[in-house]
């Protein structure tokens, strides 16, 4: 087994038990920091995978400014009453089963049919001769102009619809 | 080969934060001295000569003063909060290079590391405010969440201009990108949009809504004690260094010395220190001369000024670039 193998295996198993503890959580704040640990491990993995735009991308935008706006509302919420109440209906170890049955069953099924495809055109060395940024930025202004467009638009309208329902109406 | 790799890296490591730290505790020293012949007083004098000695002291203080923890305060945040801020801050300086090929990582995403690490940094606040449950700490940590994810993106925008110039995110390249004129020159919006956003940043006058002591006592670190009081301080001036650090390697040229012939012996390092010394001076001229801005002042000025004065400045300068 190589280095790369066993940072690989450390990555795999820590994200998905951070995942478990951002759910279980009780206090919803616990579970904000779990999911900002979760989003490093994502962008060490993004790193790994010598993409390190993303991976700076990542920490800006979801540690720096989703997780921000995810903490803000939850503060202003004042949720110290959840820490008190029962977390989980009782029929928890059922559901937890079965999702365990199922999980085994995909695993298998993924393991059958999944052929992974032949290495395309982005290898490690294209991206290292004109760098990450270069790469990502000629990829997203041709061949995906079209979606980054439309991602755009639909950001505009949320924008613009936060406008609408957060101004005052000045007629009444 | 590798082994080597790894040892070197460490010691630099080693040299890079003991530095630093001596640094952040002698820019207290050095605040309270300019603060005080600013004021007409004389700083500290007490400890050593022209109170020389007086950052150690204070650093033996805060050590060995008693770590009170209020009772209803969220233990394990509470704990954690300060040391996001100092490990936030310190691993900064890794992709500083303070003179040419000096960098512990030269790597390509340097300027969008340290706004990665920047917006980390901004984390200890809020949860310090959150985890002590107190009122006043509570208000200075809601205050500091919405200053600093506004005046963020002022600041990432402003560096745009900068990336869009130099053609790359690498500080190295950026400063070899300064060889014939400093970006302060030709990227003067940005330069005035990036100063103050930094100031908001790192939450100094007249900017420190998130501790005005007029009316929050002291902000997120009301409840803080010893030495967890001081990490706080630390991860604050460790943040001004190395706000300071990028404001000279973007704008003012890094280790680029005057082109004098007498002065050519003189190593980079020097050029780039004073630069930076000179910034922080900067800092403190400001919080002696400014009064405090009130909080909407605050969130209209970064929404309604900074944000559109930077992307018209983006905008300018990608025509340019195109032209």
């Amino acid at each position: 087994m190589t280095v790369h193998q066993l940072i690989f295996i450390y990555f795999a198993i820590a994200m998905t038990g951070i995942s478990l503890l951002v759910v279980t959580r009780r206090n919803p704040v616990h579970s904000v920091l779990f999911m900002l640990v979760l989003f490093v491990h994502i962008a060490a993995l993004y790193l790994f995978l010598n993409a390190e735009f993303l991976a700076a991308v990542q920490i800006i935008v979801y540690a720096g400014a989703i997780m921000v706006l995810f903490l803000f509302v939850i503060m202003l919420l004042n949720l110290r009453r959840e820490e008190t109440e029962e977390k989980f209906h009782r029929q928890w170890p059922v559901s937890a089963g079965a999702v365990a049955v199922l999980a085994v069953f995909f695993i298998m099924i993924v393991s059958k049919i999944v052929v992974l495809p032949a290495l395309g055109e982005y290898s490690i060395d294209a991206i290292r001769s004109e760098g990450s940024i270069m790469t990502v930025g000629k990829v997203l202004f041709t061949k995906y102009l079209l979606p980054f467009e439309i991602a755009s638009i639909i950001l505009l309208v949320a924008i613009i619809g936060a406008i609408v329902l957060a101004k005052k109406s000045t007629n009444s | 080969m590798t082994f080597s790799l790894v040892l070197w890296t460490f010691i630099k490591v080693a040299i890079v934060v003991s530095i630093l730290m001596l640094h952040v505790s002698y820019v207290v020293y050095f605040e309270r001295k300019v603060i005080g012949h600013m004021q007409a007083r004389m700083g500290p004098m007490r400890v050593g000569w022209h109170g020389l000695l007086q950052p150690i002291a204070d650093a033996i203080k805060l050590f060995f003063k008693e770590d009170i923890m209020p009772s209803q305060a969220d233990k394990s945040i509470f704990y954690i909060a300060p040391i996001i801020g100092v490990l936030a801050a310190i691993g900064s300086i890794a992709v500083i290079p303070m003179w040419d090929g000096f960098a512990i990582a030269n790597i390509n995403i340097g300027l969008l590391f340290i706004l990665a690490l920047s917006s980390v940094g901004s984390y200890s606040i809020i949860l310090a405010g959150w985890a002590s449950n107190s009122k006043y700490s509570f208000l200075g940590g809601l205050r500091s969440a919405a200053q600093v994810i506004s005046y963020e993106i002022a600041m990432g925008l402003s560096l745009v201009g900068i990336m869009l110039l130099s053609g790359s995110a690498n500080l190295t390249d950026i400063v070899h990108a300064q060889s014939d004129y400093w970006f302060i020159f030709t990227q003067p919006a940005a330069f005035f949009v990036f100063v103050v956003a930094i100031i908001a940043e790192t939450n100094r006058a007249p900017f420190d809504l998130p501790e005005a002591e007029t009316e929050l006592v002291a902000g997120y670190a009301t409840e803080y004690s010893g030495i967890r009081f001081g990490l706080f301080f630390m991860a604050e001036y460790a943040g001004m260094f190395i706000m300071s650090a990028l404001a000279v390697v973007c704008f003012l040229g890094g280790w680029d010395g005057p082109d004098i012939r007498l002065l050519a012996w003189v190593p980079g390092f020097v050029w780039f220190i004073l630069k930076v010394y000179a910034f922080i001076f900067f800092y403190f001229w400001i919080r002696a001369t400014l009064p405090r801005y009130r909080y909407d002042q605050l969130m209209s000025l970064g929404w309604k000024l900074f944000i559109p004065l930077a992307l018209a400045n983006v905008v300018f300068t990608a025509l340019l670039k195109l032209l």
